[in-house]
């Protein structure tokens, strides 16, 4: 059963192809469903997609994240760069989603399935790829926009890792997937106390690491001074922008 | 020295984060949305393999689970998509308010290790990008849908994932670096 991107180019553009569709029950239904353009979301979703990713990208290329060195030497612990930037995303969308909910906003939430082995199997997995990369999938669109070539390698991996994860879904999760399987739960779930002690819990820690970090911490990644120094192509500053003063 | 933030070279990390914080509130509360990215490669990969072999990804239940089945086609590029190919755009243009025109093929610190070829580091590039997503897809998000948005929500997924993922880049880097290319990063 193709579906409908295929229905039209693929068909036509090789030659076996269509003996095959004859044979599959492909009809009507589908071409009509390739013309109405199943391909494309709204166009109202797709504007909010793009403005949302443009805002993204600009901020992690303005962070230094889009740089393998900042990343590379976050896993080296000699830039910390990479965990202020999240650790100061996850206070303040914490805050401010669980904020507006308790100020009687509908802000629905999307919280990921909790299975222990899967998670923490596929996050050792995921880090490890990512100090080779030296890029997430984020990072490393968005590093191809700063003049990371190496980064469009690293996108293409990333690619055909989700097609040779989807052939070994079925056998992953049928051997781990049920190890510590607790459905999709925040910490208030688990423990039956209020979100408001874990959204603590962490605006303390970050406080706690940010202040260990600018105290003892390497003189990296503390600002604008000190990722400038990691990028031997980067102008004086006085020189980036004369006509703006 | 320039006063438009726009054109300074690097913002602090923590007005990146917190400008990350923000949109995620926004993506939340008026799109219904959480920022992530690595969904979107299995989307792309099931849309290209479709060219080639339409019913092996109509067979596949994984692949069907984001772009639907042939009778209930769901939209390959929807949100997250149109997003992640705005992510590129949006660092161009804050790279060149910034004044940089950074190029890299190979980085400094991997040549210092392994050398400068571009092929070998293509490669394990790729290798890298292919062993990372595996491990995304596996655990349900990446570094965007669980290290931000699910740990903003205090999600237990993603707080393992988080930990997991930090303590092997760490490992991992450290073997491939080892004590010396740690000087130079």
């Amino acid at each position: 059963m193709p579906d409908a991107l295929l229905a039209t180019p693929a068909v036509s553009a090789t030659p076996h192809l269509p003996a095959l569709a004859e044979i599959l029950p492909m009809n009507d239904l589908l071409l009509a469903q390739a013309a109405s353009g199943s391909l494309f979301a709204d166009p109202k979703t797709l504007v909010l997609g793009v403005l949302t990713g443009l805002v993204f990208g600009f901020l992690l290329q303005k962070g230094g994240v889009t740089r393998y060195g900042v990343i590379v030497g976050q896993f080296l612990l000699r830039d910390f760069t990479v965990l202020k930037v999240m650790l100061t995303a996850v206070v303040v969308g914490a805050v401010g989603v669980y904020g507006m909910r308790a100020v009687g906003m509908d802000v629905p939430l999307h919280v990921k399935g909790t299975a222990v082995a899967m998670n923490l199997i596929g996050g050792v997995l995921f880090g490890a790829g990512m100090a080779v990369a030296g890029y997430c999938p984020g990072t490393g669109m968005a590093a191809l926009g700063d003049g990371s070539r190496h980064a469009a390698f690293a996108v293409l991996g990333m690619l055909a890792g989700a097609g040779v994860y989807a052939e070994l879904d079925a056998p992953v999760k049928g051997a781990v997937g049920s190890v510590g399987d607790l459905g999709k739960v925040t910490f208030a779930d688990v423990t039956g106390l209020s979100i408001w002690w874990f959204v603590l819990a962490v605006v303390v820690l970050a406080a706690c690491v940010f202040a260990a970090l600018e105290s003892f911490g390497p003189k990296r990644g503390g600002g604008s001074g000190g990722t400038t120094a990691t990028d031997p192509a980067a102008p004086a500053p006085k020189a980036a922008a004369p006509s703006t003063t | 020295m320039s006063t438009n933030p726009l054109r300074t070279f690097r913002w602090s990390p923590y007005l990146v984060g917190a400008g990350i914080g923000l949109l995620s509130m926004v993506t939340f509360a008026f799109m219904g949305k959480a920022l992530g990215t690595s969904t979107t490669t299995v989307r792309a990969t099931g849309a290209l393999e479709r060219l080639v072999a339409p019913e092996h990804v109509a067979a596949n239940d994984y692949f069907c689970k984001y772009l639907g089945t042939a009778e209930a086609p769901k939209p390959v590029i929807e949100w997250q998509f149109a997003l992640v190919l705005a992510l590129p755009v949006g660092a161009f243009i804050a790279a060149r308010l910034g004044g940089s025109r950074f190029v890299e093929h190979v980085p400094e610190l991997w040549a210092r290790r392994f050398g400068p070829s571009r092929a070998l580091r293509y490669g394990a590039a790729f290798l890298g990008g292919l062993v990372m997503v595996f491990g995304a897809r596996m655990a349900g998000g990446c570094t965007s849908g669980h290290g931000i948005s699910g740990g903003l929500q205090l999600a237990v997924s993603s707080w393992i994932f988080f930990a997991a993922m930090f303590a092997s880049g760490v490992g991992a880097a450290f073997l491939l670096f080892g004590r010396e290319g740690r000087r130079h990063a």
